[in-house]
C-alpha cells in the first residue's frame, strides 16, 4: 500500500517533469531552429524570457524523482543506474550543458560570446531529453534487469524502443514549449511571435502523433509487454491522449491559447500514466514489481510523511512562482537597466 | 565523484552562504545606503550564474550516486535516503524562491522582494544540513541492522540523526559561511589594490569580511569538537589524521612531515598535546594506524595529515586576519586599510577554500578504505559495468572547461559592472 503510494508521488514528480522541464528543453530547441543570430534575435528573447524564471524550479522535479526512486525503490535505482550508465553520463553532461550555458549567456554581453553560449544552450537542450528518453524505452521494453549492471550496456539504450522513447521526448518537449511560448506571446501581446510559435506547435503537434501511430508498429515487434499493456488496460488512457491531442490541433487552429495549454497537458499525462499503468504492477518491465521492489516499511513510512509535508510547503510556493510571472510585467524599472 | 564533489562542494558553499550575504546588503540599501544595495545587486548577479551551475553540478552527483556507487544506494537508499528527499523539497524552495528573487526587482515592493530571499537563505542551510547527515552517516552508520549481509530493519530518522551528525553539519554550514566571506571579500580587496578605493569597494570588503571573520572563531571551536568526536568513534581515521602510526599512551602532536614506511617522518612533534587535545588527558593513549590490518587502513595517511594540518593552519591564519581586524578598528575607529591589510585579505578567499577542499580531503580520503564505516568497502560499491572508466574522463574534461568559462563568465559581470560604474560617474560630472 505505502509502496504505490511513493510509487504515485514519483510517477506524479515524473509527469511535472516532462510538462514543465520538457517545456524548457523544447524551448531550447526552438531556439536551436531561430535562425540567424541576428533575425532570431526577438524570438530567443521571447525564449529566454519565458523560462529564466522558472526552468532551476522545474529541474529540480528530476531530482525528486531520483531521490525517491533511490529512498524508495533502492535496487531499481541501482540497477538502472549501473545498465543505463552511458546514457545517463549523457544527460548529465546535457543537464550541465544547457543550465550553465544559458545561465551564462544571459549574464554576458555582446553577440560574440552570447552566441556559443546559445548554441551550446540549444543543443544540449536537445541531447538531454533524448537521453532521457533513451532511459525510458530501455526501462519500458524490459531491457534493464535487476541487479548491479546485469544489462547490456549498450543494446539496453540502443534499440528501436529507446529510440522512439527519444524521439518522442524531443517532439513533445518541442511541442509543448511551442504551446506555452504562443499563449506567452498572446499575453504580453506580440502578435507576430504568437502566430510565429502557432506554426510550429501545429506542425510538432502533427509529427507527434506521427511518431507515436509509428510507435505501435515499432512497439508491437520490439516490446511486445507494453504493447500488451497498452492496448488492454492502458487503452482508454491511449485514446484519452488521442483525443487531447487532436481536440489540441482543432484549439490551436482556432487561437484558443489557454485552453490548449490544459489540453495538450492532458495529452501528454495520458500517454505517461498508459504506460505506467500498462507497466503496472512492475516498476522494471518483467523483472520487479513495486511490492517486491520497495524499501521496508519503516523507510515507505518516513518518505511519505516527508513527501507530504514537503508537498505542503511547495505546491504554494511553485503557485506563488507560476502566478508571479505569467502575470503581466510591471513596467520596467529603472532599477533594472542596471 | 570525489572530483565532482570537491568541485561542487565550493558552489554549494557559495549557495549556502551568499543568499545571507545578499540580503544583509539589500537590507542596508533599502534603509538609503545606495552602495550596499548596488552591491546586492551585483551579488545576484553573480549569484545567478553560481546557483545555475551549482544546481546542474548537484544534479550530476544525484546520477553519480548511481552511476558509480550502484551498491551504495542499492543496500542502503532505504537507511539514509531520506535526508536527500528532504533536502530535495529544500532545493525546490531554493531554485523557486531564487527565480522570484532573481526576476521579480520590478514585480515587487522592495520589502517584499527582500522577503523572497529569505526562503532562498533558510533553504540554503537546510539543504546543507540534510545532506551532510548523509555524509555523517557514512562516517556513523546507524540505523540498520545487517543479517547474512543484507540490511534490514531501516529506520532513517535514526541514520539521519547519528553521533556525528550535529558536529559535521555545523561544521560544514559555517565553513559555507567562511569561504562565501572571504570569497568576495577579497574580491573587493583585489579591487582596493588595483586603486579602486571608494565606498562601494570598501563596503564590498568589510561587509562579507565581518562576517566571515565573526564566525571564524566558532568555527575553531566546532571543529576541536569534530576532531573529538573522530577520535572517540573512528579512531583511524584520527590516527591518520594525525600521522600516528604506532598506538602510543601520551601521544604528541605532530605538526608537517611525510608518512613513511609506518611512521611520520620530518614532523614537528609537541609532546603530550594530540593526547590532552583529543582525550582530554595529556597521557591518555591515542590509537595508531597498526591497531588494525592493513586492509582496514586509508593508503594516502601523508595527504590526509597534512590536509588536516592545512586547514587547521589556515584556520588559525584567518582567525589572526580577524584579530589583526578588531584591534586596529579599536585602536582607529574604524576598518583598516593598509596595503598589507588588503593583500592578506585577498589570500584569504582563495585560502578558506582551500582549508575547506582539506578539511573535505580529510574526511572522504581519512574514511578510506571504506565508504560506509565499517560496512562496506568503496571498493564494494563501484559499479562493475564495462567502459565506465571513459566516463569518467569526459566528465572530467567537461568540469575543468565549465570551471574556466565560469571563471570567465563572472569576471565579464565585473568587467560589465565596472564599466557601468565609469559611465554613471561620466555623467555625474557631466
Amino acid at each position: 500500500m505505502l509502496a504505490n503510494v511513493v510509487l504515485g508521488f514519483l510517477w506524479g514528480g515524473i509527469t511535472a517533469y516532462v510538462l514543465l522541464a520538457g517545456a524548457d528543453f523544447g524551448a531550447g530547441f526552438w531556439d536551436l531552429l531561430a535562425g540567424s543570430a541576428t533575425g532570431g534575435v526577438d524570438k530567443r528573447r521571447r525564449i529566454a524570457e519565458s523560462i529564466g524564471p522558472v526552468w532551476e524550479a522545474n529541474h529540480v522535479w528530476l531530482i525528486f524523482a531520483l531521490v525517491v526512486t533511490w529512498t524508495g525503490f533502492p535496487s531499481v535505482f541501482a540497477a538502472i543506474a549501473s545498465t543505463l550508465y552511458i546514457p545517463l553520463t549523457a544527460v548529465a553532461i546535457g543537464i550541465i550543458l544547457r543550465g550553465s550555458a544559458f545561465a551564462f549567456r544571459g549574464a554576458v554581453t555582446g553577440l560574440s560570446l552570447q552566441r556559443p553560449f546559445g548554441a551550446a544552450f540549444a543543443a544540449s537542450s536537445v541531447v538531454t531529453p533524448f537521453f532521457l528518453g533513451t532511459v525510458a524505452g530501455a526501462i519500458a521494453s524490459g531491457r534493464v534487469p535487476l541487479g548491479i549492471a546485469q544489462g547490456n550496456v549498450i543494446s539496453s539504450w540502443l534499440n528501436p524502443t529507446s529510440i522512439l522513447g527519444g524521439a518522442l521526448a524531443v517532439e513533445v518537449s518541442a511541442y509543448l514549449a511551442a504551446v506555452y511560448l504562443t499563449r506567452d506571446c498572446q499575453r504580453d501581446n506580440e502578435r507576430g511571435l504568437a502566430l510565429y510559435f502557432r506554426r510550429r506547435a501545429l506542425v510538432m503537434g502533427v509529427i507527434t502523433g506521427l511518431t507515436a501511430l509509428l510507435g505501435i508498429v515499432v512497439l508491437h515487434s520490439d516490446a511486445s509487454r507494453l504493447f500488451t499493456g497498452l492496448t488492454h488496460r492502458g487503452l482508454p488512457l491511449v485514446l484519452a491522449s488521442v483525443v487531447f491531442g487532436s481536440l489540441s490541433l482543432v484549439l490551436l487552429v482556432l487561437q484558443r491559447f489557454v485552453a490548449i495549454r490544459i489540453t495538450a497537458a492532458l495529452a501528454v499525462i495520458a500517454v505517461l500514466w498508459a504506460w505506467g499503468l500498462a507497466q503496472y504492477p512492475d516498476v522494471l518491465a518483467g523483472e520487479v514489481t513495486v511490492s517486491s521492489a520497495a524499501a521496508p516499511d519503516q523507510t515507505l513510512l518516513f518518505l511519505v510523511v516527508s513527501l507530504s509535508i514537503g508537498s505542503a510547503i511547495l505546491i504554494p510556493s511553485l503557485v506563488l512562482l507560476y502566478s508571479l510571472f505569467q502575470s503581466a510585467p510591471a513596467k520596467p524599472s529603472q532599477l533594472s537597466s542596471r | 565523484m570525489g572530483l565532482s564533489l570537491g568541485w561542487h562542494i565550493v558552489f554549494a558553499c557559495l549557495g549556502v552562504g551568499f543568499p545571507a550575504l545578499i540580503l544583509i546588503a539589500e537590507w542596508r540599501g533599502i534603509h538609503g545606503d545606495a552602495d550596499a544595495m548596488r552591491l546586492a545587486r551585483t551579488w545576484a548577479k553573480v549569484a545567478g550564474v553560481l546557483f545555475a551551475v551549482g544546481a546542474v553540478s548537484g544534479t550530476i552527483l544525484s546520477f553519480e550516486m548511481g552511476i558509480l556507487w550502484p551498491r551504495l544506494m542499492g543496500e542502503f537508499g532505504a537507511v539514509f535516503g531520506l535526508p536527500f528527499a528532504l533536502e530535495g523539497f529544500a532545493f525546490f524552495i531554493e531554485a523557486i524562491f531564487l527565480g522570484i528573487y532573481l526576476h521579480a526587482w520590478d514585480r515587487l515592493s522592495p520589502m517584499r522582494h527582500l522577503a523572497s530571499g529569505i526562503p532562498v537563505a533558510i533553504a540554503g542551510v537546510a539543504s546543507a544540513f540534510f545532506v551532510v547527515t548523509a555524509n555523517s552517516w557514512m562516517n556513523d552508520p546507524q540505523g540498520f541492522t545487517m543479517v547474512n549481509g543484507r540490511v534490514t530493519d531501516p529506520q532513517p530518522l535514526v541514520a539521519m540523526f547519528n553521533k556525528a551528525t550535529p558536529v559535521e553539519t555545523i561544521h560544514m554550514i559555517l565553513a559555507a559561511f567562511m569561504v562565501t566571506g572571504f570569497l568576495v571579500a577579497s574580491v573587493y580587496a583585489a579591487g582596493r589594490l588595483r586603486g579602486r578605493s571608494d565606498r562601494y569597494h570598501r563596503v564590498g570588503l568589510i561587509l562579507p569580511l565581518i562576517v566571515a571573520t565573526v564566525i571564524t572563531p566558532a568555527q575553531i571551536v566546532v571543529g576541536d569538537i569534530a576532531a573529538r568526536e573522530v577520535a572517540d568513534n573512528q579512531p583511524i581515521k584520527l590516527a591518520a589524521m594525525e600521522g600516528i602510526g604506532a598506538t602510543e599512551a601520551g601521544a604528541g602532536e605532530h605538526i608537517g612531515g611525510i608518512f613513511i614506511n609506518g611512521q611520520l617522518q620530518f614532523a614537528i612533534v609537541l609532546p603530550h598535546v594530540l593526547a590532552f587535545l583529543a582525550k582530554g588527558d595529556p597521557n591518555a593513549t591515542v590509537v595508531g594506524l597498526d591497531s588494525v590490518p592493513a586492509a582496514d587502513r586509508p593508503q594516502a595517511v601523508t595527504l590526509i595529515h597534512l590536509s588536516f594540518d592545512t586547514m587547521v593552519g589556515i584556520g588559525f591564519l584567518l582567525l589572526g586576519l580577524g584579530i589583526w581586524m578588531l584591534v586596529r578598528w579599536i585602536r582607529r575607529r574604524g576598518p583598516p586599510t593598509s596595503r598589507w591589510f588588503l593583500r592578506a585579505a585577498l589570500v584569504a578567499g582563495p585560502g578558506a577554500v582551500v582549508a575547506m577542499e582539506c578539511g573535505w580531503i580529510t574526511t572522504e580520503v581519512g574514511r578510506q578504505p571504506w565508504i560506509v564505516y565499517n560496512v562496506m568497502r568503496t571498493s564494494d560499491a563501484v559499479n562493475p559495468a564495462p567502459g565506465l572508466y571513459w566516463g569518467l574522463v569526459v566528465l572530467v574534461i567537461v568540469y575543468t572547461g565549465l570551471t574556466a568559462v565560469t571563471l570567465f563568465v563572472l569576471r565579464r559581470i565585473k568587467k560589465a559592472n565596472v564599466n557601468a560604474d565609469v559611465n554613471a560617474n561620466a555623467n555625474v560630472s557631466v
